[in-house]
């Protein structure tokens, strides 16, 4: 009878060191991936059933409350604006010289027939925010060791409430991950790749992005420049830049 | 003898001008109801080709796995080509490019920001074509409530309801915002120049009309089109002929190739080929139950004629005529009183068929507030049967009638005759 209090002792305490390592992957993915503030030059490539096509874009970001982005090519995109801040998200045309504010349903379409979608652009929190995490399993991607994390949302309005994620274990930097809907229903699949160490923090600058729901070989982006910790002027994250 | 009978129908005008008469209108009629009751059937089919499924569809094979998806990113493309190459392969048929799309509609305020938004359906018409009949056929002039028909390129037209929602008026500027073929997000400006109103709840709630070279541009759509719908030149659906057609425009296709052009007759297309299948057969039944009633009226009407002549037949018998002479001369009488009356019927009843085919009859008074996609014009439709089908009544059944009446004959004994006819 005396061995039962200790085998349930055991099994606690390994409950509560895998979720404490769990926490602590997530904290120093955070670390990683979330930033101050940070401006991207980046490129997407589209890759649809009848071919692809690519545009680049300038992104300013502070926090996950503000960002900015402009396309810059092709000449169809060029000018097109993109401003969140909040949680509202507008989007200025130049060929109409319109801004409209994107809502509802909208926020759910494709970006620019990516397989990314405007939800996917505007969730931009720290994890270890709106996640529990536990890790599953351990794995090899490309010969490094990755750990495997469950994420289950914490808090309501999340767009994914579960994820599954490889995490680097020596970089701790996601390499793979998985979005589920409630239902479990795989809804999109992320590989990484390309991880540098830029102003002593890894982070990947390929991405390969994948909506399980749409023909395609998926959204490959790629980031051509990234400097964290800059000045970013406050006008910028106005609407009246959309226009400028 | 049949010299000798024909020359006597036609110098004692109560046998033959009264019973051609009867037979001639009950013809008539069942020729013209078979032709109307195929017609109407039929204008539903027809309206619904006219709207979304013409009576052949072109699309990509990817494109038609989806259709209900309206996935323009599988559209076909080369247009201008294939039109042309369908245009010397299938000169019996009209083609016309659509593009269809979903989008938001955004009515901006005065300072260029979203005063109100709303889903909408929209679709890419050849509106500006000279030889383009996409007005007629969607009868936009007769749908206007406000405002007036696409002038040129840059304008719209809302569906009444859904101006209404976003409080929008002709004159004032809305922005499209849709999706291109390549999936980017696009806003397009247009000029609201009229509004209509179709009667189908579905399109109502929530239309945008704009010329197809304005699609084009707003979707970035170069030389493309979602589908290319096809309407047969001899006027109405003919499911033969347009499966057969589809069927010769395939095979010269490459079936590997999932953005090669398939054809789609109207029937082939979802559940309009039940609706094609259960029209065909109710059809066959109305125009069967209206012969019926029809052949029982002529029956009825030769039992009478039979019978009128009761007298006449007495008096025959009486001068020594063998009862089978007279029986087969009454029924050699009804043959030609049959064919002559289904003859001038089945003329008569194919005329004004003709004429309801051609000019349709008017209803759209009785369409009003209606929430059904249904024609405005009820239009007769003549079709092989209509030549032979007033036969049955118009033959047959005075025939059944003559013969049905005349079997009293054999019932009449020579010496009750003289005290008939003493009486």
């Amino acid at each position: 009878m005396k061995t039962i209090p200790f085998i349930l002792l055991i099994t606690f305490s390994l409950t509560g060191k895998a979720q404490l390592s769990a926490d602590i992957i997530l904290e120093r993915v955070d670390k990683n991936m979330s930033s101050e503030n940070r401006i991207i030059e980046s490129s997407m490539t589209i890759h649809g059933r009848r071919g692809s096509r690519t545009m680049t874009m300038r992104s300013y970001s502070v926090g996950y409350k503000q960002a900015f982005t402009e396309y810059l090519t092709p000449v169809r995109e060029q000018g097109t604006k993109m401003l969140k801040l909040e949680n509202q998200l507008w989007i200025y045309s130049p060929s109409t010289d319109r801004t409209i504010q994107i809502s509802g349903h909208m926020l759910r379409q494709s970006v620019m027939g990516s397989d990314l979608s405007y939800e996917d652009m505007m969730e931009d929190r720290k994890l270890t925010e709106i996640y529990d995490a536990k890790i599953i399993g351990e794995e090899s991607i490309d010969n490094r060791k990755t750990y495997i994390l469950e994420l289950t949302a914490k808090v309501t309005d999340v767009t994914y409430n579960t994820r599954k994620m490889w995490i680097d274990a020596e970089r701790y930097v996601p390499l793979k991950e998985e979005l589920f809907a409630k239902s479990g229903q795989l809804l999109k699949r992320t590989t990484l790749s390309d991880v540098k160490q830029i102003d002593g923090r890894w982070f990947p600058t390929k991405m390969v992005f994948k909506d399980m729901l749409k023909q395609g070989d998926g959204t490959a982006y790629e980031i051509s420049s990234i400097k964290f910790n800059q000045q970013i002027p406050a006008h910028i994250f106005s609407k009246a830049s959309l226009k400028m | 003898m049949i010299k000798f009978l024909i020359k006597g129908l036609l110098r004692d005008k109560s046998r033959s001008r009264l019973p051609v008469i009867i037979v001639s209108v009950g013809v008539m009629l069942t020729v013209l109801m078979s032709a109307y009751i195929r017609g109407f059937m039929g204008d539903v089919i027809e309206t619904n080709a006219k709207f979304t499924n013409g009576h052949l569809k072109v699309m990509t094979r990817a494109y038609a796995e989806n259709a209900h998806q309206i996935p323009n990113d599988l559209a076909l493309i080369n247009v201008r080509d294939l039109l042309t190459e369908m245009q010397e392969l299938l000169p019996g048929i009209e083609w016309s490019p659509r593009i269809q799309f979903g989008g938001l509609v955004d009515a901006p305020d005065e300072n260029g920001e979203t005063r109100s938004q709303g889903p909408a359906i929209g679709m890419g018409l050849d509106l500006l074509s000279a030889k383009s009949k996409e007005i007629e056929r969607m009868n936009l002039s007769r749908s206007i409530v406000r405002g007036n028909l696409i002038q040129k390129q840059g304008e719209t037209i809302l569906s009444e309801e859904f101006a209404q929602k976003l409080g929008v008026n002709p004159g004032d500027n809305v922005t499209l915002i849709g999706s291109t073929m390549h999936g980017s997000m696009s806003m397009y400006n247009f000029k609201v120049v009229g509004t209509v109103s179709f009667g189908a709840e579905a399109i109502d709630k929530g239309a945008i009309i704009i010329d197809i070279e304005d699609a084009r541009l707003a979707l970035d759509m170069f030389d493309s089109s979602s589908e290319i719908l096809g309407f047969l030149k001899i006027g109405y659906y003919d499911d033969d002929l347009a499966v057969k057609t589809a069927e010769g425009f395939n095979a010269r296709q490459d079936s590997e190739d999932e953005f090669s052009p398939v054809m789609k007759s109207l029937s082939q297309q979802g559940a309009m080929g039940q609706y094609v299948q259960l029209t065909s057969v109710w059809s066959v039944y109305i125009s069967m139950v209206f012969v019926f009633a029809m052949s029982l009226v002529l029956w009825n009407a030769g039992l009478l004629g039979g019978l009128r002549r009761y007298g006449e037949v007495g008096i025959r018998i009486a001068m020594g005529e063998e009862k089978g002479h007279v029986y087969r001369t009454m029924i050699y009488e009804s043959i030609f009183i049959g064919i002559a009356g289904s003859i001038v019927g089945t003329a008569f009843g194919l005329f004004f068929a003709w004429l309801i085919q051609k000019y349709g009859i008017d209803i759209s008074g009785m369409m009003q507030g209606s929430s059904m996609m249904l024609p405005t014009h009820i239009r007769a439709r003549i079709a092989p049967p209509d030549f032979y089908i007033g036969f049955i009544p118009g033959l047959l059944s005075t025939i059944l009638g003559t013969m049905l009446s005349g079997i009293g004959i054999y019932k009449r004994q020579t010496a009750r005759l003289f005290k008939e006819l003493e009486a």
